[in-house]
């Protein structure tokens, strides 16, 4: 036959959507918050990051290559850079640069790739790197340098986060008046990690990615609205907890809610299933936060809810054509 | 605006032809009638070598009552009954008619003139299935179905609508829309008929807003037709799928296999089998002729054809200025949904909806990459399965699984593969799953 035509099964189109752009675009959803921790931490921002996402990408590309012995490189596809990213997002800027390359190779090496790499993951690569470094470094993992455009004079070091938890340990609600107030926090004036400081920006990017349907709303939205109503309802009952904003707009919560539980391997599947996830989220990050050892519950809520998704997978299915049909005869 | 509630993609339209008026195709040298032209048992031929035909005589008689008989749609000496590839790659039963000239049988009426239903009083309801039948009309849309065999509930069930499936939500093709265009009324006589027969007072016409010149015509033309009504829909792909257009017009959704569109009250047909419907009524003419819709970019000139049943796909796509240089791949219906074709030497037959050429670089597949779970199948579902789980347990062959989240529910729409980022051949897997499910079942059934 001179002109062989191709025969395959339908669709013969595509919809053109692919995994680079998906992980390149949260890489752009992050670029606002990542310049302003720059001007925010100076150059020990930089550094970090740096490190962090270089470590990323050599380790994927060295256990791929000489670990798993595959032809295919999967460095370019994103994943490994948004890992690194998040991973420094979630790193104090004056951090050793030794801690973090151990934490990348955490975070790669046992986070993803043990599992058999992108896709296979149980829990979250850039978490399970941050907890990983939080449990064993827990000095350097916790001693933040001054936000260059901090205003809480005296209070270098202690973030917002260990107020609070001081508040209800000395069960004293004046300890809170030494907070910033919530509209600094949403700006970005205050300690913590490179990503923990701006929610305004973690929040445009977050529109960017809904905006993008890189994500759907059913998560960042769940976390969010159920730290609201459990911090709020705790406030109420006693001062000692602080106002459910300042809670919100402290720490990780908007950098966790909107980018780390959202990550597409290690959260479920259908709707129903995200919002289960969400609303547990939020739960298990007041009460660890409020009650737990450790001032930031985030990593942890997300650590263990990761853990969850495969059963929320096995009992949360999407709503079938025609169900509401089928209940409705049975009845 | 309407449209149908779960999941749904958004393909690029690319309706290059929707401007150009349908145009009749020559007539072809030799035309070859697969005795497998619809779904259900295939027509016996009733024809030998050598006998003479006339456009309308029967070739081949249904072969039960699913199923439906062939006719000739051309006149000469039938050459062959044997089997041939037909587009589906397959070599079955077909005859093949040698064209002599245009001749054509005794009372089919081949004017333009339009009858009405007030025209004929003395039509019944079974006198309209009767003629259905005997007509050889299939669901022209594609799934090629006995149209007789939908207009016959089965007992305890009742139709209270009709819905006409106007969508056309497969990019590229635009033969219903031209159809609409050129031949309003004769689809809502056609409707009417339809109505007519399963005894019902109301009848729907969903169309999607992409069409707003079909959308305002009918409207106008059914103002004169009690009981019509259009039904503009918002454009989401598959809108023009049975189950999902009935939800879209009336609301109400088709619970899971057995149960059928029938058991919401609603009888869907195709605008192609309206007309179809139409002619075989009211012009005596067995279902010979279609529109097909002939494009690609690739392609010189995109046309909506009036073709006969029979004719050589390479011919049609010759009338629409010749086969491209670096065309990769041809398909038989839409982007979406239609068969690649492994030559171009088979005839169109009644669910020929459209012809599609596509470039060698439109037409290879990317490489697949792992799943990342991102979730995006189950969003684009519109029968709100979980695409990414069907693939992946038919690929471990496990069958139970795939039975138990409902594998059997898949109507094969493609939207899962055609969304999916990592570029996963996630329909390949679920066909596969759902064909072996679907065997299981009825073995099951039969002990």
């Amino acid at each position: 036959m001179e002109n062989k035509l191709i025969v395959s099964l339908s669709p013969h189109v595509h919809g053109s959507d692919s995994v680079e752009k998906n992980m390149y675009g949260v890489c752009i959803a992050l670029l606002p918050a990542l310049i302003a921790s720059f001007c925010f931490f100076g150059l020990g921002a930089v550094t970090v990051m740096l490190t962090s996402v270089l470590a990323c990408v050599f380790f994927e590309w060295a256990i791929t290559k000489f670990i798993l012995k595959r032809d295919k490189l999967t460095i370019l596809d994103g994943s490994a850079i948004l890992t690194g990213l998040l991973l420094g997002f979630n790193l104090p800027s004056n951090l050793p640069i030794w801690i973090i390359i151990l934490g990348a190779l955490f975070a790669i090496g046992v986070g993803k790739m043990t599992f058999g790499g992108l896709g296979q993951n149980i829990f979250n690569p850039a978490l399970a790197g941050r907890v990983f470094l939080l449990i064993s470094f827990p000095v350097q993992m916790t001693s933040w340098t001054d936000n260059v455009l901090d205003h809480v004079d005296g209070y270098s070091g202690a973030t917002p986060l260990a107020l609070m938890q001081k508040a209800i340990l000395e069960k004293d609600p004046s300890v809170l008046n030494n907070l910033p107030s919530s509209l600094d926090m949403f700006l970005g004036q205050t300690e913590g990690s490179m990503g923990e400081v701006s929610a305004l920006l973690l929040l445009l990017g977050c529109a960017f990615m809904l905006w993008k349907k890189i994500i759907t709303w059913h998560i960042p939205v769940s976390i969010i609205l159920t730290v609201f109503v459990f911090a709020g309802l705790l406030h109420l009952l006693d001062p000692v907890y602080a106002a459910p904003l300042q809670v919100i707009f402290s720490g990780g919560l908007i950098l966790g809610a909107c980018y780390m539980a959202t990550d597409y391997v290690t959260s479920p599947m259908s709707h129903k299933g995200q919002l289960i996830y969400g609303v547990a989220i939020g739960l298990l990050t007041v009460v660890i936060r409020n009650w737990g050892a450790y001032p930031e519950g985030m990593s942890f809520a997300i650590i263990i809810m990761n853990a969850f998704t495969p059963l929320i997978n096995t009992y949360c299915k999407p709503k079938r054509f025609g169900e509401v049909v089928r209940k409705e005869a049975a009845k | 605006m309407k449209t149908f509630h779960i999941g749904g993609v958004h393909p690029e339209e690319n309706k290059l032809s929707a401007g150009s008026p349908i145009r009749e195709a020559k007539l072809p040298r030799q035309a070859v009638f697969s005795m497998f032209q619809h779904i259900g048992a295939p027509a016996n031929p009733v024809v030998k070598r050598g006998d003479q035909v006339k456009v309308g005589t029967l070739l081949g008689e249904a072969g039960g009552f699913v199923s439906a008989p062939i006719y000739s749609s051309v006149s000469g000496k039938v050459s062959k009954v044997d089997v041939a590839l037909d587009a589906s790659g397959l070599r079955r039963m077909a005859v093949t008619v040698d064209v002599e000239g245009d001749e054509w049988e005794e009372g089919i009426d081949r004017t333009d003139t339009l009858v009405r239903l007030a025209d004929r009083p003395e039509l019944d309801g079974k006198t309209i299935v009767e003629k259905i039948k005997q007509a050889g009309i299939v669901g022209m849309g594609g799934a090629t179905f006995p149209t007789h065999v939908k207009l016959c509930p089965p007992p305890g069930k009742k139709a209270e609508c009709v819905i006409v499936n106007a969508v056309e939500c497969e990019p590229y093709l635009t033969a219903d829309h031209r159809l609409m265009l050129e031949k309003p009324e004769e689809i809502l006589v056609g409707l009417q008929l339809v109505m007519k027969a399963v005894g019902v007072e109301k009848g729907y016409i969903g169309i999607e807003n992409n069409k707003p010149d079909a959308i305002a015509l009918m409207a106008e033309k059914a103002n004169q037709y009690p009981g019509i009504e259009v039904v503009p829909l918002k454009v989401k792909y598959p809108q023009g799928g049975e189950k999902q257009l009935i939800d879209a017009v009336i609301g109400r959704q088709v619970p899971a296999p057995p149960a059928l569109p029938i058991d919401t009250g609603a009888i869907v047909q195709n605008v192609g089998t309206c007309f179809a419907i139409y002619e075989a009524v009211m012009k005596n003419k067995p279902l010979i002729e279609r529109i097909i819709t002939v494009t690609g970019k690739s392609l010189s000139l995109p046309s909506n054809l009036k073709a006969r049943l029979g004719t050589p796909f390479q011919q049609l796509i010759d009338e629409c200025g010749g086969l491209p240089e670096d065309t990769g791949k041809v398909i038989g219906g839409g982007p979406m949904m239609g068969k690649a074709l492994m030559s171009l030497d088979v005839p169109m037959t009644k669910g020929s909806s459209g012809l599609l050429v596509m470039k060698k670089d439109e037409a290879r597949r990317s490489e697949p990459q792992p799943c990342i779970r991102c979730a995006k199948c189950v969003g684009a579902c519109p029968m709100g399965l979980e695409p990414y789980l069907l693939a992946k347990v038919s690929e471990q062959f496990d069958w139970d699984a795939a039975e138990q989240n409902d594998i059997t529910s898949c109507i094969e729409c493609g939207s899962c593969q055609f969304t999916c980022p990592s570029h996963r051949t996630l329909l390949d897997h679920i066909r596969l799953g759902k064909s072996t499910v679907m065997g299981i079942i009825r073995s099951r059934s039969a002990k």
